[in-house]
């Protein structure tokens, strides 16, 4: 089958549901991504309803100003995708590359920031293991009794990072659509790709929004 | 269908409000207030995002009737599973 003809059917809309099969079958997965970071977000209001001696306010553990920085990179990452797309729905190639590798560059960026905010609290005695927690807030590490408990770092880490991972395979994918593009494989009228990894992302996004805002700031 | 012609979302426009209300929230975070009135008061902002950029960046506005049913469908279902695990708590 030429791929002419099977980018037509790519483009047919699903019987009854009027968007094409793609779309559709992101949207899918991306509902069933809702399920599962509503399990993690879902625990995590309950143990620390159920365990609130384990938590304490935010910014005292955790490095907000540095997180709200790279909140803000990541919503820059969200106008440089639906800029990327509404460039080839132009047909504005160079657009496309050129917007594509500034939402590749940032995701990675945001990505690093959070390796390296992994380090410092791991350095400040923000770990998921018992034995060995001791966070005692940021800038004073091994003085006086430990803030909150382990049960803040396992849940900490367990959201931020399954985050972190649907950022780095959307930063993967996206070097893939980067290259596809480099490669004149995207058109105004052969656009799939380019949307279907934009509502990827943008999810990534949204989900970081609320994370946030539940792990950072309340 | 989905290829209906409407015209391009203020992405800047839009990308400036998000910006706005982060900073909103962060500023917000750190007030003297309740627990319970900075906890609303920061979902609120954070619900009224994620409700910005499903609608304008992945473009749900703008999509069929179907599709919107299918987007929110989750909805109920995670209520549901939060609901179900606390009342085992």
């Amino acid at each position: 089958m030429s791929d002419a003809a099977v980018a037509t059917m790519d483009r047919k809309p699903m019987p009854g549901m009027m968007v094409y099969n793609k779309k559709l079958g992101m949207w899918v997965f991306l509902l069933s991504e809702v399920m599962f970071f509503t399990s993690l977000i879902g625990s995590y209001v309950i143990l620390r309803f159920a365990h609130p001696d384990h938590w304490t306010d935010p910014g005292i553990v955790l490095n907000v100003p540095l997180t709200a920085g790279n909140t803000f990179l990541l919503i820059c990452s969200s106008v440089t995708m639906v800029k990327a797309f509404a460039a080839i729905q132009q047909g504005d190639q160079k657009g496309l590359q050129r917007w594509l590798l500034a939402t590749i560059l940032i995701g990675a960026t945001f990505v690093g920031v959070q390796v390296v905010e992994y380090i410092a609290l791991v350095g400040e005695g923000f770990v998921p293991m018992l034995d060995s927690y001791h966070a005692v807030g940021r800038g004073n590490p091994h003085e006086g009794p430990s803030l909150g408990g382990p049960l803040y770092g396992a849940t900490f880490y367990a959201m931020t990072g399954f985050h972190g991972v649907h950022v780095t395979i959307g930063v993967l994918c996206l070097i893939y659509v980067y290259v596809r593009a480099l490669q004149g494989a995207y058109t105004a009228q052969s656009l799939e790709g380019v949307e279907v990894i934009g509502l990827y992302w943008h999810f990534v996004d949204l989900v970081w929004i609320l994370l946030f805002t539940i792990v950072y700031l309340i | 269908m989905e290829e209906q012609e409407h015209a391009p979302p203020r992405y800047i426009l839009i990308f400036v409000i998000l910006a706005v209300l982060t900073a909103a929230e962060v500023g917000y975070a750190f007030l003297d207030l309740p627990k319970v009135v900075l906890a609303v008061g920061l979902i609120i902002m954070a619900v009224w995002k994620a409700v910005m950029v499903a609608m304008y960046y992945m473009h749900l506005r703008y999509e069929p009737a179907r599709l919107w049913i299918l987007a929110i469908s989750p909805i109920p279902l995670a209520f549901i599973l939060v609901l179900a695990v606390i009342t085992e708590f």
